[in-house]
This record gives C-alpha cells, structure tokens and sequence, in this order.
C-alpha cells in the first residue's frame, strides 16, 4: 500500500456551480503535499470531500485503502485533520478538550498520558492548558487544533491552513514539527503562503476553479518562472543601455529588464530563454567588456509569479509563445 | 460495535453535559425553573388551597414551562456547533452521525433530568404536610421526564437547521406549543370540515397534554410510553437527516 492518500476523479457540485472538477491525486506515506489555489478555488471543499466531512458528487477518496464513503469509520480512525480556522469548543480548557479526543480516538491507560503528554510538549501549550480555549490567542487556538489533529499519531494528516495567523517564530515551529512528522505520514497541507511550499512540501498541486492545474515537486513549479535562472546585475546606470544591446544579442538571452537604483545605479534582470543557466555566460561576458558590477546575483524563480500564472492564465502571452519557441 | 457505540455516546455525552456547567447556562436554568416551579405550584395552582395530598398543582404546569424552558436548553445543541465550526471537528471523528446526536440528545436530557430531580422539596413539603400516593407521584416524575424528553427531541432536530440559536428557539416553541395543544380546538378547528376523522383523531392523539394528563393520574399506560418513546425516536432521526443535508452550508 504504497499510496496512503487516493483521490480519484473527484466532483462537487453545490447547485449548478461545480466547486470541484475533476481533481485526482495521491499522496505516498512519508510525503508532504502542499495544496495550493486562490481563495474560492476548492482548496477546502476538496479537503472536506477527502477528510469525508462532504459527500463528493462523484468520484472516491481513500485513505490507507480505506474508503471514505464505504469505511467511514475505519478512514477517520487513520486521519487526523485540522479544520479550517481550527475550530474547538470554547468552553473547554485544552486539557479536557484533548481527553475528550482522546476518549473519542480510544486511547486509553498509560498510552494516552503519553500521548497526551508527548503532544502537549511538542506544540508547546503546557503553559495554556487549564485555560478555556475562547480565552487564547490566535496561535495557541491553532495548536490546540493541531494538538487534537496529531493525537492519536494519524498515518493520514491533513491541515487546512495551519500556519495562518501565527507569527513568524510560531510558523517556523509549525513547519519543523510537520518536517519532522513527514517521515512516517502521509501529510497534506493546503496554503496560500507561497514560500512555505519550498519550505515544507515536497510536493504541489495547485487548484484554482476547481480544476488541477500543477501537479509536481516545488522546484519543477519554481523552474516554471520566466525568472527561473534569471541573473540580476548591479551596475552604473550609465553603463547599463550599452550593457542591454549587448546582452540581447545573446542567443541564450529572452529579454532584459532595468530598473533603477539610488546612487546612479541601475539593476539589469537578464531573463533567459527556456530557463537555462546564463550565469556562466553573463560573467565571461561582463569580464571582457569591463563592466564595473557592484553585485551579481542568480535568481532561483518566483513562486508568486509562477501561482499568479498558473491560476489566472498567463499575463504575459507574448513572451510565453516566444518562450516556447 | 457495540463497546465503541458505547465509548462514543459516552464521550460525547460527557463532554457536552461538562459544557453546560461550564457556562453561567446551566445554573441560571436551575435556578429559573425551581422558581418558576414554586410560583406555579404555590401561587397559581393553589396547593395550599386545594386542600390535597397530591402534586397535580405542580405537575400540571410542567408542559407549559417546557414549551419555553426546553427550547432554550436545545437551540444550542447543533446550531452552536454549525456556528463555531467544531461540526467539521466532531464530523471527521470516528463517531457515527448516530451516536453524535445520541450522546447531545442524552446530554440534554440528564440536564433536564438534575432540574426535575431538584423540585424534590416539593415532594418533601407534601409528604410533611399529609399522606400523598409516593407512587402516583413518582409516575408523574417519570411521565414529565418522557414529556420533555420529547420536547428535546424535537429542539434538538430544529437547532439542527440554523445556526442561528435565536431561530432555533423560536421555531421550537411554536412546534413544542402545536404538540401540547393538538387536542384542543384551536389546532382541530383548522383540520375539522375537510380533513377525515381518522386523521383528526390522528392529530388530537399527538397531544402532549393529553398523554401527560393521563400519566399524571398515576395510570402508565404502555400506549403513552410507546408514544413518547417513537416521538424521541423520529425527531432524532429526523435530526440525523438535518445535520446530513445541512452541515456544509
């Protein structure tokens, strides 16, 4: 059973509006999968069709061979999920919140104090623990949820934006405490925080309108940026248009673009063709003419921009063709 | 099966009687009802006055105090848990719809039950004061615990439709107030001229009022279990079937 998540041919439609399209994947265990998509596009419909909390219109889900639908029971017994907003019940503290789950999940004896205890200090919320729940801030809510969501030590996780709202420091536990659950789980977290995608997942999928547009590993979606391999070069400005001709005579050169600095000088941001390496090429080529570069720098891609395209069609059809050409 | 139908209900039926007591909810509806069980008893019914070793005074009231008490402990059922989100949470736990609304519904019901269980000065003053039938008394208890068991059901299948605690209310009431009072002219008069007499005879054997009336005399007849019992039952599959269509909006 190498595939922990399947999705297969999934459709939801609410009325005559069709939420979701379409969409079929799988997640293998030990894999990280970031769920990407504008606002509206399906992201959390889906994630409610796979975590069985909708009915899909058509289409299956499985999670560890278990069908959603078939196997309801037997499929959440195998998930853990972090609900959108990460909803709890105010009233409760922490603490009786997670035996309340803990109940539920059927932990028992001396298994569920260590769980409890383990989970409890691994999202850090010891100091909150008697406190009710409405009482928290936004950060300790959502590891309240992820607390619940990670319990019972889920082979299936699935966490609907579990970074949003949390602070800089409080993101960067969340995403070493995913990395360090990925190794034995099948892990699935949908965001529209683009650099967390590089930083978590090992792999992509993009939705927007309900439909699949990406499907693959963060550096094949980043090498999709026309500035995937871009080389940026700091330079005088007076210099910089001289530069431009001579640079867009290279056959490996799509385009250049100039921007100007403060202190009389300006960026060039050399875009290459089909996103191959041009560094080699532009630092030979800078030597012979004797440009004076007060910097020079790689560009990796823009994630953003690789979204922005994917998701609202290309912006830019011209350079697109040409680029494919 | 059956040991996780158990743990389940069980959990759940925990966890939501903690959350009454948790909030100012659950004392200020104790509170409210042992008052309003004394003014009625007292004032209103006349216990005193009648003369009588017996608790007709104080049971005769109970319908028209669960019409608007019993609503305001179930609107917070499900429309709270669609408010808040926490339906997803509960939803995609390995529990059954069934158990969910099961565990709430007993929840709800045991609360009832502590209030009830709470009116027993009462029982004491009129064992002080005379020499009443302990066990017509104790089938009226039983008989106004089935009676709000079925309001209860009832609330609890329409908090199911909104989220919206205010709604809930209001819709139980005028459901729970046609139940009391389908013997009575007000809800016949509408069906007498074109609906048949079996139906009409339908319709006035819904009556809670009468059902209760009959127990209140000491005489459990099976017939008045049985229609309490699969009036619990119906509405709480009906709120299966709510919360089914219901929760993704």
């Amino acid at each position: 059973m190498e595939n922990a998540i399947e999705v297969n041919n999934l459709v939801k439609d609410f009325g005559s509006l069709r939420a979701v399209d379409n969409v079929s994947f799988t997640v293998r265990r030990g894999e990280v999968l970031g769920f990407l998509g504008p606002n509206g596009a399906g992201k959390s419909t889906t994630m409610k069709m796979i975590t069985g909390f909708l009915e899909p219109t058509r289409g299956t889900v499985s999670l560890c061979g278990h069908d959603v639908r078939e196997e309801p029971i037997a499929a959440k017994r195998v998930l853990g999920y972090l609900p959108e907003g990460a909803p709890a019940y105010g009233e409760m503290t922490p603490r009786s919140f997670l035996n309340f789950i803990a109940d539920i999940r059927g932990l028992k004896g001396s298994n569920r104090k260590e769980r409890i205890d383990d989970v409890v200090k691994k999202i850090h919320i010891e100091g909150v623990m008697e406190q009710p729940i409405e009482t928290l801030s936004k950060g300790f809510k959502r590891r309240v949820g992820m607390a619940q969501a990670i319990l019972h030590d889920p082979e299936v996780l699935i966490m609907d934006e579990p970074t949003d709202g949390l602070d800089p420091n409080q993101k960067h536990e969340v995403r070493t405490l995913i990395k360090e659950m990925a190794k034995d789980k099948a892990i699935i977290i949908s965001t529209h925080i683009l650099e967390e995608v590089d930083a978590v997942c090992d792999r992509a999928i993009i939705i927007a309108k309900g439909k699949l547009l990406f499907d693959g590993t963060p550096t094949e979606l980043i090498a999709k940026s026309k500035y995937h391999n871009a080389v940026a070069l700091v330079m005088n400005t007076g210099q910089c248009e001289a530069a431009r001709m001579v640079l867009l005579d290279l056959p490996s050169v799509l385009s250049v673009e100039i921007e100007e600095l403060p202190a009389g000088l300006s960026q060039l941001l050399i875009i290459p063709k089909d996103g191959q390496s041009i560094v080699a090429t532009i630092s030979d080529l800078a030597h012979e003419k004797g440009w004076e570069i007060s910097q020079l720098m790689v560009e990796t891609g823009r994630i953003d921009e690789v979204f922005r395209d994917v998701t609202i069609g290309a912006p830019d059809k011209l350079t697109e063709e040409e680029h494919l050409t | 099966m059956s040991s996780s139908f158990l743990n389940n209900v069980g959990a759940i039926f925990r966890r939501e009687l903690k959350a009454y007591f948790s909030t100012p909810v659950a004392y200020v509806f104790i509170v409210i009802f042992l008052f309003l069980t004394g003014i009625f008893t007292f004032y209103i019914g006349g216990f005193y006055e009648s003369n009588q070793a017996d608790l007709i005074p104080f049971f005769s009231f109970h319908p028209w105090l669960y019409l608007f008490l019993i609503p305001a402990i179930s609107m917070r059922l499900w429309s709270e848990e669609r408010k808040t989100g926490t339906i997803e949470l509960l939803m995609t736990l390995p529990v059954t719809l069934t158990e969910a609304v099961i565990g709430k519904y007993l929840a709800a019901w045991f609360f009832t039950a502590i209030a009830l269980a709470l009116t027993f000065p009462i029982w004491i003053t009129v064992n002080y004061l005379g020499d009443p039938d302990n066990t017509v008394i104790l089938v009226s208890y039983i008989g106004s615990l089935l009676m709000a068991g079925g309001f209860l059901a009832i609330g609890s299948c329409i908090s199911a439709l909104t989220k919206n605690q205010v709604i809930a209310f209001v819709i139980s009431v005028v459901i729970c107030f046609l139940f009391i009072l389908s013997g009575f002219p007000l809800v016949l008069d509408f069906f007498r001229g074109w609906a048949p007499q079996s139906i009409l005879d339908a319709i006035s054997s819904f009556s809670f009022l009468s059902h209760f009336n009959s127990i209140m005399k000491g005489v459990i007849d099976l017939r008045d279990i049985i229609f309490f019992a699969s009036l619990i039952i119906l509405w709480l599959y009906l709120n299966t079937l709510a919360i089914d269509t219901k929760k993704a909006s």
